[in-house]
């Protein structure tokens, strides 16, 4: 056969033959199978995010019990004579009988109470955090003594979940922490008006509750040491960043050792962040002796690891600068350093600050190498300011929702979803300030 | 003094002299500008630099060798003879530092005086309950040597302390007064401050350099240190890891490997089709409209932090795959699993994947395109036969980069993989990895100094290598792909 | 140039295989090609010269639908070809561009082996059976393409890996692989050298023995020396079209006439 024989008998232009149907058809299957893929990467970010917000958006919310307490003089200042010293030996063990007696009255009065549910079980109710709350709100006003105050109590971890649909009469069956009979109580309280879902803005603000009290941890310390960190990572990645990019996009010679910083910087962007970890315990904690947990560590390793995020964002504002310009401000004779800080560095300004945002951003989220710096540790007290609390031990926030994870309680997992939440606006924030950067001030040359 | 009061001093002297040197440039020429080599500002600019740089330098120097010097003087007034029976140095070591601590808060809250500390002896007076006053727990009671050596280490600290003040103060009234000496009008003054800038910036570019020696050093040298205690034979041919608290522990590194490439294999076998049909379709096919939602929405994916993913894999994929695969099936009881991690790390890595398939795809030149739609072929015929093998080397390449990050991620495979190792095959069982044992060997209780936890380094060094290795040949792969057409 | 060779040079075919009538292409906006009448004939080469952005590349593309693929361009008025109109909705322009090939003006070989280049048309149409008749269909159209001499040896390396002539005659095989009528070329020479140029236009005197060829360029000896038809475009019209030795020696109208003699372009 010939290619002239090929061409002999050409069929009409519009019928398709048998051949071309299935090319097209094969092409219409390979066009879905795009379509597919992108949804799969669509609906994955959707059921993940879905995921998150679900079993979060309740660790913004948290049930209340509203009561009237009498602060007994009797108990809590049994010398009546108001000193700090003696009100603060009424421990929170005195505060707690004192709100479940108060409850149980309550109760009572409203006729509530189920027959023979003792004291203590009503009590059971309540938070254990919610005695301190109460001595601290005393300790700071002793003048409340002998007076009856109404006081919004926490209310306990279970029952809390009670109302957010995580503990149900089934699971409370079998459940040593919480009986049906407890469950009942708080539906007729809450059918009594007596309990509320209230807006919970200590879930911004407590710092992190041990493993019984899930109801009154919070993100305090973790907001503060993320914050801490992200200063220290903006304070010296920023000017370390950008003095390199400009020595590698405008002095750097063409050579070997050029060429060995720049394979560097490329690597690090790609090595593992637990080896950074590594890093940091091994030069700075050990070596150096830097305090384990503090912000000052966390935030050096996270500068480390922002710093080619950063180089290489300004490298990239650095090299969109025309060279007209430089060529014009070099041809009235400002030296070369002049026009890189008189000129190229201002027009660059924009693409710099979106890399070092989103670089930021990166570290706000990063997690693994501060499990190894020890940030899991439990810490209850908030930060000194800074410099001084730089070395304090504090929390992050991608650091607490791990710390969540690890705890017992189901509780728990809404605190960490609800974390999570906190830290997404954050880094939701970060992204469309560095977006908006990005169009107030994009020129296009 | 404190270093943030100390660092605070220097940079008001930078900025006096920066006043300084002006002043005196303009002194120099009589206030006549014209008859100065550069501006007055760069004469100020020289002297700043000279006594801040400097001295910033000696203190950054100095704190980060400081404990490390003070800390081999103390262990050398600590004989092993003298320590309780099997105790390591680190421990007594961090005794002697809680100890120190404790004097100073002791002293601090005014319940002694220095005096009385140096008198103190731990075998006359309890130390124990003194530091138990006022915070500082200590697990057993204080031994004599321990406790002088705690003195003696807050001794040297404080004298130490001092001579950093007076030295960085020296160097940068040193500096000052260099720089001034050299104002004359005929001083190059911006060449100078510039070419001290430069050193400046290349000192920042050395960072990186500086970082990645961080990180060969400090896991080369603890790994042999493991490598002393632990027969490194074991370590990589071993099969079974099994970590004892009493020691004896069988550190084998292969079911680590094994969990880490299976967890990494699930992943790509996700994330490579699916990256890869949404970069084709997002780069050939997608309008301009569809490509402006659909492609940053898959770039989200790459930008919300690991943990969340962790999470989404504890909560929701590993109780769903249990419930509704491994449990009927009878395949697997465990809601942490190889696949659960898998299929999440899969879903992380997508936007790795298409972004960088999406660039090297647009980078296929047009005119090979024409040449086939000129010849009759549909667009699906030209992506497989004429692009894809143009674009091959470059896709594998960002295939390889997202192998590496799969295989180095880690709050995933905390929280979703497992923490049993297990050389086996069902995917529907716990398994674990590198990255997470390197979290929990050195998260966990064990002493610093022991094989347990040291191991972590060595792991830490084979990941690097690892992951090092995908990265360069990524890298290399990536580069030429970008300069056959450009 | 010789302008007798010119003259003697007869138009041997006349059947007419294109036909466009009243042909608008709009880029958005912008009106590149207005008002084009053509008959192109069979067994013959057809020059379309003119100076830069006239639009001669533009309608070229139009005749196999290669404009399809960009997005903002807007085809009006009627192509004919054997009398059927390509722009029909039943229409396929995978089927329409099987029969009507394509040669651009760089090079553009597929990463690929030499062999596979040629086959890739002839595979993807299912125009050969078996891989004895593919070695046939290749060999075949490296011979017309004057390139398998050359190539007889090798036919497993790289097509990239050819010289520019080499590669653009390789094109020219990959084209002429699937047996088109008509074979559309878009300055084919403008990347190549002078010896390289010579061997390609020799060998499109050649394919004039099968195939309809339409070829554009910027070089009017170029058109002088290959074509036997000319047609003359500026600013998107069609001036004037005609036999190739009239249009050179005795053009009617006078910006032809300003083009050709530099004037213009």
């Amino acid at each position: 056969m010939t290619l002239a024989d090929m061409s002999q008998h050409r069929p009409s232009l519009y019928t398709k033959d048998a051949r071309t149907k299935a090319r097209n058809s094969a092409e219409k299957r390979f066009r879905i199978y795009g379509v597919v893929a992108v949804g799969v990467g669509v609906l994955a970010l959707i059921v993940l995010l879905s995921s998150v917000l679900g079993s979060g958006l309740g660790a913004f919310r948290q049930t209340m019990l509203s009561l009237p307490v009498t602060l007994d003089a009797k108990l809590l200042d049994p010398k009546g004579n108001r000193d700090p010293a003696d009100l603060a030996k009424a421990t929170t063990i005195t505060y707690g009988k004192l709100l479940s007696q108060a409850l149980e009255a309550a109760v009572t009065e409203k006729g509530l109470a189920p027959e023979g549910m003792k004291t203590k079980e009503i009590g059971a109710l309540i938070s254990k955090e919610a005695p301190a709350i109460l001595r601290n709100q005393v300790l700071a006003k002793p003048e409340l003594i002998g007076t009856t105050i109404d006081f919004e109590a926490l209310a306990g971890g279970r029952i809390d979940g009670f109302f957010k649909g995580r503990v149900t009469m089934e699971s409370a069956a079998l459940d040593s922490n919480v009986s049906p009979a407890q469950l009942e109580l708080a539906q007729k309280m809450r059918d009594a008006g007596m309990i509320k879902l209230a807006l919970n803005p200590a879930f911004i603000t407590n710092p992190d509750a041990s493993e019984l009290r899930p109801e009154s941890a919070g993100l305090g310390v973790a907001i503060l040491g993320s914050a801490y960190m992200m200063i220290i990572v903006l304070v010296l990645a920023l000017p370390i960043g950008v003095a390199a990019s400009i020595y590698l996009e405008e002095f750097a010679p063409q050579n070997r050792f050029t060429d060995l910083i720049e394979v560097n910087i490329a690597n690090l962007a790609a090595v593992p962040s637990i080896v950074f970890g590594i890093l940091g315990l091994a030069v700075f904690i050990n070596f150096a002796g830097m305090p384990q947990s503090s912000p000052l560590v966390g935030g050096l390793v996270l500068t480390l690891m922002t710093l080619p995020t950063i180089i290489i964002a300004t490298r990239a504002a650095l090299k969109a600068v025309p060279p007209s310009i430089k060529d014009a401000a070099l041809g009235v004779g400002a030296s070369k350093m002049q026009t890189i800080f008189h000129h190229v560095l201002p027009l660059a300004l924009p693409g710099i600050l979106t890399g070092t945002i989103i670089g930021l951003a990166q570290a706000l989220g990063e997690t693994a190498p501060l499990l190894l710096i020890g940030m899991v540790a439990f810490v209850k007290d908030y930060p000194a300011a800074p410099p001084e609390g730089f070395l304090d031990p504090a929390a992050a926030l991608p650091v607490q929702v791990y710390n969540f994870t690890q705890r017992a309680d189901p509780a728990f997992i809404e605190r960490a979803s609800g974390a999570i939440i906190v830290l997404l606006v954050f880094l939701l924030a970060m992204n469309i300030l560095a977006v908006l950067l990005r169009r107030r001030f994009e020129r296009r040359w | 003094m404190t270093i943030g009061l100390l660092a605070a001093l220097v940079l008001v002297l930078a900025i006096g002299g920066f006043i300084l040197g002006r002043m005196r440039a303009l002194k120099s020429a009589k206030g006549d500008l014209r008859k100065l080599h550069s501006l007055p500002g760069y004469y100020g600019q020289t002297v700043a630099l000279f006594t801040a740089v400097p001295a910033f330098l000696l203190m950054a120097l100095w704190l980060l060798a400081q404990p490390a010097l003070i800390e081999a003087r103390v262990v050398e007034m600590l004989p092993a003879s003298e320590l309780p029976e099997g105790a390591n140095i680190g421990l007594v070591m961090s005794d002697v530092r809680r100890i120190a601590e404790g004097i100073d808060l002791v002293v601090a809250q005014g319940r002694l005086s220095e005096a009385d500390i140096s008198t103190m002896r731990a075998d006359l007076s309890d130390i124990r309950s003194r530091m138990a006053d006022v915070g500082v727990a200590l697990g057993s009671n204080v031994k004599p040597v321990v406790f002088q050596a705690a003195k003696e280490y807050r001794a040297l600290n404080t004298v130490a302390h001092t001579a950093m003040v007076v030295a960085v103060l020296a160097v940068a009234l040193a500096g000052l007064g260099f720089a001034m000496v050299r104002i004359r009008p005929e001083f190059r003054a911006r060449n100078v401050s510039e070419s001290f800038v430069k050193v400046l910036l290349i000192a920042a570019s050395l960072v990186a350099i500086a970082t990645t020696v961080g990180i060969v050093l400090s896991l080369v040298f603890e790994t042999v240190h493991f490598f002393q205690l632990y027969p490194a034979a074991d370590f990589f041919f071993s099969l079974t890891w099994n970590p004892k608290f009493g020691g004896g522990s069988d550190l084998g590194i292969w079911p680590l490997i094994w969990g880490t490439l299976y967890v990494s294999l699930i992943a790509l076998a996700v994330a490579v089709p699916v990256g890869l049909f949404a970069a084709i379709y997002l780069a050939e096919y997608a309008s301009k409209k569809v490509r402006a939602i659909a492609k940053p929405l898959l770039e989200v994916l790459a930008g919300i932090p690991t943990i969340v993913y962790g999470l989404f894999a504890l909560i929701t994929v590993g109780p769903m795959l249990r419930d509704y695969f491994a449990q009927p099936l009878g395949i697997g009881s465990s809601s942490s699993s190889v696949m659960t991690a898998g299929l999440v790390m899969g879903i992380m890595i997508i936007p790795f994947v298409s972004s960088l398939s999406d660039d090297i795809i647009n980078a296929v030149p047009q005119s090979l395109r024409d040449g086939s739609y000129g010849l009759g072929a549909t667009q699906s015929e030209t992506i497989k036969q004429v692009i894809m093998p143009a674009a091959l080397p470059g896709i594998v390449g960002a295939i390889l980069l997202a192998a590496s990050r799969a295989i180095g991620e880690t709050m995933i495979v905390v929280l979703g993989a497992g923490a049993a190792a297990k050389l086996s095959l069902n995917p529907f069982e716990a398994m674990t990895t590198v990255t997470v044992k390197i979290v929990s060997q050195l998260t966990g209780d064990t002493e610093f100094a022991s094989p347990e936890t040291l191991v972590a380094f060595a792991l830490g060094l084979t990941l690097f290598v690892f992951t090092l290795v995908l990265n360069i040949i990524a890298l290399i792969i990536v580069r030429k792909y970008r300069e056959q057409y450009e | 140039m010789n302008d007798m060779r010119l003259t003697e040079r007869t138009v041997d075919a006349t059947d007419i295989k294109i036909s466009a009538r009243k042909v608008q292409v709009f880029y958005g906006t912008t009106h590149a090609i207005k008002d084009v009448d053509v008959d192109i004939l069979d067994k013959t080469v057809t020059a379309f010269i003119g100076p830069s952005g006239c639009g001669k590349s533009t309608f070229l593309r139009c005749i196999n639908r290669m404009n399809d693929t960009i997005d903002i361009c807007r085809v009006e008025g009627d192509i004919l070809l054997d009398g059927e109109d390509i722009y029909n909705k039943k229409v396929d322009p995978v089927q329409l561009r099987a029969r009507v090939g394509m040669v651009f003006q760089k090079p553009n070989p597929f990463p690929k082996s030499i062999y596979d280049n040629v086959a890739y048309g002839p595979k993807i149409h299912g125009l050969v059976k078996n891989k004895a008749e593919l070695d046939e269909v290749v060999e075949s159209a490296l011979r017309k393409a004057a390139l398998w001499n050359e190539v007889k040896d090798r036919l497993d390396a790289p097509g990239t890996g050819l010289s520019g002539g080499q590669q653009q005659r390789l094109c020219i095989a990959r084209a002429v692989a699937t047996s088109p009528e008509v074979l559309l070329m878009d300055e084919p020479c403008s990347a190549l050298d002078p010896i390289a140029t010579a061997q390609v236009e020799e060998l499109i005197d050649e394919l004039r023995e099968n195939f309809s060829v339409v070829i554009v360029t910027h070089s009017m000896q170029q058109a002088a020396r290959v074509s036997q038809r000319t047609a003359f475009f500026h600013l998107g019209n069609l001036v004037e079209f005609g036999e190739t030795g009239q249009i050179f020696t005795n053009p009617r109208d006078p910006r032809t006439e300003s083009y050709i003699t530099g004037r213009i372009g």
